[in-house]
């Protein structure tokens, strides 16, 4: 019974993944909004304990209910993903789980109770709480939610990037060696900064959003105008530093993920001062050895050298996809032969012979479960897509931005002392509108290229997909993926109409 | 500190959260009679704004115990919420229904309708704390699993090497099959409903509602009692799941948890005064006229009831999770652990863990002291 070895269904893994990208995507549609509005809300609430003007208050109150109706919803996809680690990738659970579950475990002690307990006094608190202790916990309530970004992002970027670990072959399974390279992994510094960064872009744009749509019915000027120009700082900053971070992302993806850097350019064959394309056919020169190396001149290997190997700047050789599928086994092997020799109580040269096998070829220890290399190239063309909406949406933002907080503290004056930011056509107004959902669509983007541009590996060169699964049969995770889909869908049009017929009654509401 | 001392720390700590959980419960009890709680639909929303003040900490508290239980023990949450697929989803599909309804239920634009909300809300208010305390159950009763680690070098198969996998295609809904899991999730459920009516009883200044809550008490705390002490009677009966610490043999043990309320008689100790606790208030808010602050004996006996009873399914080398279908894959505290490096740098993590507290207590005061009112849900945030 002991020795059963299970062959999971094909559909199980593919359905996985689905779910798990499914409520990945619903809960990022939420998460940015909370993340950026909690800084638009915490500002118009500290104007207000500055000033006393309870134009302020109102408006704090305002924000912080359009922040409630999206909050609800990013608690109740994140406690999905959370537990889906182990109802669908049991496997991985296991394997990883013991440097996984540790931000997990700290981003529920130190940032979820921070969060829940200060929303709460942030709603019900206005009458029961000093005004200083009321605007602490409107901050609080954002911070909260940002040291959660920070834990979960410290989670996946080791996904990305596993370090401080290292695998025991008698318990079979990676164990911690240095939390601080886990929870301070560069690659995570990086994530977490472009993450909320564009996190606050979209709070940028929801606020900018709200205002110009107040402005187009001519109805709560003042708080449009004030906020507008709140939600604009705010935004500005955020895509300056978003394209900062981004520049640093991108090189860390060259680093410790170059097939993923490879994908999102679509770049089959490498080599030295290569270009950044804009689409198939049009390419910036050396745009993209720069953006990869600091170098304009740097190297930057494409699919094919990396599946066929090549020879890196400082004249090391890459193994080819082969070499390292090879390398995978011989660890898989010499693990089994260390795990039979200890069983058998054999002597310690012939236990200690395995180890060293299974140590020198465990980098590539995730290889050992791949049959075919093609499996290790992520899907090209979303790559290259997601990336470029993502990067064009960004540098729009910028420019939004710049325009309309110049517009709304009319600087420089002499530009701007003609245009009457509440009297405009009406297409500017909707113009900004319509840049609500295209914000959304370039965050999904990040994320679809931080995910998708990964693949096939769970955790990089560790673990590939088809060996975190769990054993479920297909049917089970088919039903649950159309119960999510139904139920995320159905509270999405519920959460957006709510959130329209706030936004119509206005802060008087 | 040894390795040994940091997996019982870090049990107690998981059983803490659980106990924890299991008191914060409240909040779908208390929506699950919330119909009969309030008469009149302004009655109802009292009840339902006065839940919906706490139903966060609720949520948090089952997040942070399943990432304690994945950082600590990551073999059981491997095993646990891979296997028990269907009776996990179930149970989070419902808490997912209930993070939304509060927020939406009352609100202009909500395209189902309030009562639909409502309806999810004692959705959850049932369902939620039958399939935890049927879980915790298992904690006792075993499940159907098998683990196996040395399946992930095995390369005859084509797919997928799988460590841990149920036994049967139920994935866990097979629980439900046994008895005695029954009625240990139907005393969750009925202790819910006694702790959601003692705590809106405190937290609303309403006669109707506290004068309506005195009645349904007797109807919630009466079959509590008689399911709890029938499932405490075949608990110190049953045999349990021992192990040996030095071979890490897993055996049957006739009275092993009697065995270990004696060994242990810290934990009898524990839950003779939860028990006591949580029947005085009750008692006390059924005879004496007035008496509305019975949430706070009820409440503080139910986690160190609670608490008592998760570390005697895994203190005194037990068991903790056992397995039905193969013996020797039970999870003990010695197999299904994390590492030492791991254990001891959670340890000094979980030292935030009373400063946590201390502010939750400041916020939760803060904003109790003027109890809730009719009038409060004209004037400002409510749901």
């Amino acid at each position: 019974m002991h020795n059963i070895l299970l062959s999971i269904d094909a559909g199980t893994i593919d359905w996985s993944r689905a779910q798990f990208a499914l409520t990945a995507i619903y809960h990022w549609l939420f998460v940015p909004l909370t993340l950026g509005l909690a800084v638009i809300m915490g500002i118009v609430e500290t104007k207000y304990y500055v000033t006393k003007d309870t134009f302020w208050k109102t408006a704090a109150q305002f924000w912080q209910r359009l922040f409630g109706i999206n909050f609800a919803m990013g608690v109740a996809t994140g406690i999905i993903l959370e537990f889906e680690f182990g109802t669908n990738w049991s496997n991985y659970s296991w394997f990883v789980g013991d440097i996984f579950g540790a931000p997990l475990a700290i981003e529920g002690i130190v940032a979820f109770f921070m969060e829940s307990t200060f929303v709460a006094v942030m709603y019900f608190g206005w009458n029961k709480v000093s005004r200083g202790f009321h605007l602490a916990s409107t901050w609080l309530t954002g911070l909260g939610a940002t040291i959660s970004a920070w834990w979960i992002l410290v989670a996946n970027a080791w996904m990305q990037y596993p370090v401080g670990c290292q695998f025991n072959p008698d318990t079979m399974r990676n164990e911690m060696v240095s939390f601080a390279e886990v929870a301070l992994s560069p690659f995570a510094v990086s994530k977490f900064c472009h993450t909320v960064t564009s996190a606050w872009i979209i709070g940028g744009v929801f606020c900018v959003a709200v205002c110009c749509w107040y402005l187009l019915k001519k109805r709560e000027t003042r708080l449009a105008l004030e906020s507008m120009k709140i939600g604009a700082a705010v935004g500005l900053v955020a895509a300056v530093l978003a394209a900062a971070t981004g520049h640093k992302s991108a090189q860390d993806v060259a680093d410790v993920q170059p097939m993923k850097l490879a994908a999102m350019e679509a770049l089959y064959d490498g080599g030295n001062g290569q270009g950044l394309k804009i689409v198939e056919g049009i390419e910036v020169p050396y745009a993209l050895s720069f953006m990869a190396t600091n170098d304009f001149n740097g190297y930057v290997p494409g699919i094919n050298d990396l599946l066929n190997g090549y020879t890196r700047p400082d004249g090391t050789q890459e193994p080819s996809a082969d070499e390292k599928i090879e390398r995978g086994k011989k660890a898989i092997a010499a693990l089994a032969d260390y795990r039979k020799a200890k069983a058998e109580g054999a002597d310690e040269e012939t236990v200690n012979t395995h180890l060293t096998t299974l140590n020198e070829n465990m980098p590539y220890f995730g290889y050992g479960y791949v049959t075919d290399k093609e499996d290790l190239v992520p899907p090209v063309a979303v790559n290259f897509w997601a990336f470029r909406v993502m990067v064009g949406m960004g540098c729009l933002f910028i420019l939004f931005f710049a325009v309309i907080l110049a517009a709304t503290c009319k600087f420089p004056k002499r530009l701007w002392q003609k245009y009457d930011v509440t009297a405009l056509p009406a297409w500017h107004y909707w113009t900004a509108i319509a840049l609500v959902p295209l914000a959304y669509i370039a965050s999904e983007s990040g994320w679809l290229v931080a995910e998708f541009g990964r693949q096939p590996w769970t955790i990089q060169d560790m673990l590939p997909t088809w060996v975190s699964v769990s054993d479920l049969q297909a049917s089970s995770v088919i039903i649950t993926f159309f119960i999510f889909l139904v139920l995320f869908t159905t509270m999405l049009a519920v959460e957006i109409n709510i959130m329209l017929k706030q936004i119509k009654k206005g802060p008087q509401s | 500190m040894t390795y040994e001392f940091l997996q019982h720390y870090w049990c107690f700590v998981v059983a803490l959260l659980g106990a924890i959980l299991v008191f914060l419960l409240f909040v779908q009890g208390a929506n699950s009679v919330a119909r009969s709680l309030g008469n009149t639909d302004e009655g109802r929303r009292l009840v339902y704004n006065s839940t919906g003040r706490k139903w966060e900490f609720t949520f948090t508290t089952l997040v942070t115990f399943g990432g304690a239980f994945f950082a600590s023990f990551p073999l059981f949450y491997s095993t646990s919420f891979g296997g028990a697929y269907w009776l996990w989803m179930i149970i989070l599909f419902t808490f997912v229904l209930q993070a939304v309804s509060y927020e939406f239920q009352n609100k202009l634009g909500n395209l189902l309708g309030p009562k639909t909300f409502q309806f999810f809300l004692t959705l959850n208010g049932i369902v939620g704390p039958l399939l935890l305390g049927g879980a915790v159950a298992t904690f006792f009763e075993g499940s159907n699993f098998i683990v196996e680690k040395g399946n992930l070098i095995s390369t005859q198969f084509e797919i997928t090497p799988v460590i841990s996998h149920w036994a049967n295609a139920s994935h866990g809904l097979d629980a439900l099959l046994n008895p005695w899991v029954l009625v240990f999730g139907f005393a969750v459920v009925f202790l819910a409903r006694t702790l959601g009516i003692l705590y809106v009883m405190n937290n609303v200044d309403d006669e109707d509602i506290r004068s309506r809550g005195s009645v349904r008490l007797i109807g919630a705390a009466v079959p509590f009692v008689i399911l709890f002490v029938a499932y405490l009677v075949h608990l110190l009966l049953k045999d349990g799941f021992a192990y040996d610490p030095e071979t890490g043999i897993i055996f049957m043990e006739p009275f092993k948890y009697l065995h270990n309320l004696l060994d242990m008689w810290y934990l009898l100790v524990l839950l003779v005064i939860g028990v006591v606790l949580v029947l005085w208030g009750i008692v006390s808010t059924i005879i004496k006229k007035n008496e509305n602050g019975g949430i706070w004996p009820a409440g503080i006996g139910t986690v160190l009831t609670v608490l008592a009873l998760l570390l005697c399914s895994a203190w005194n080398n037990t068991a903790y999770y056992p397995s039905t279908a193969d013996l020797q894959s039970s999870l003990t505290l010695q197999n299904s652990c994390s590492s030492e490096f791991t254990l001891r740098t959670m340890f000094y993590v979980s030292l935030l863990v009373p400063f946590v507290l201390a502010y939750i207590v400041y916020a939760w005061r803060a904003i109790d002291k003027k109890k809730l009112t009719k009038d409060e849900l004209q004037d400002g945030h409510a749901y």
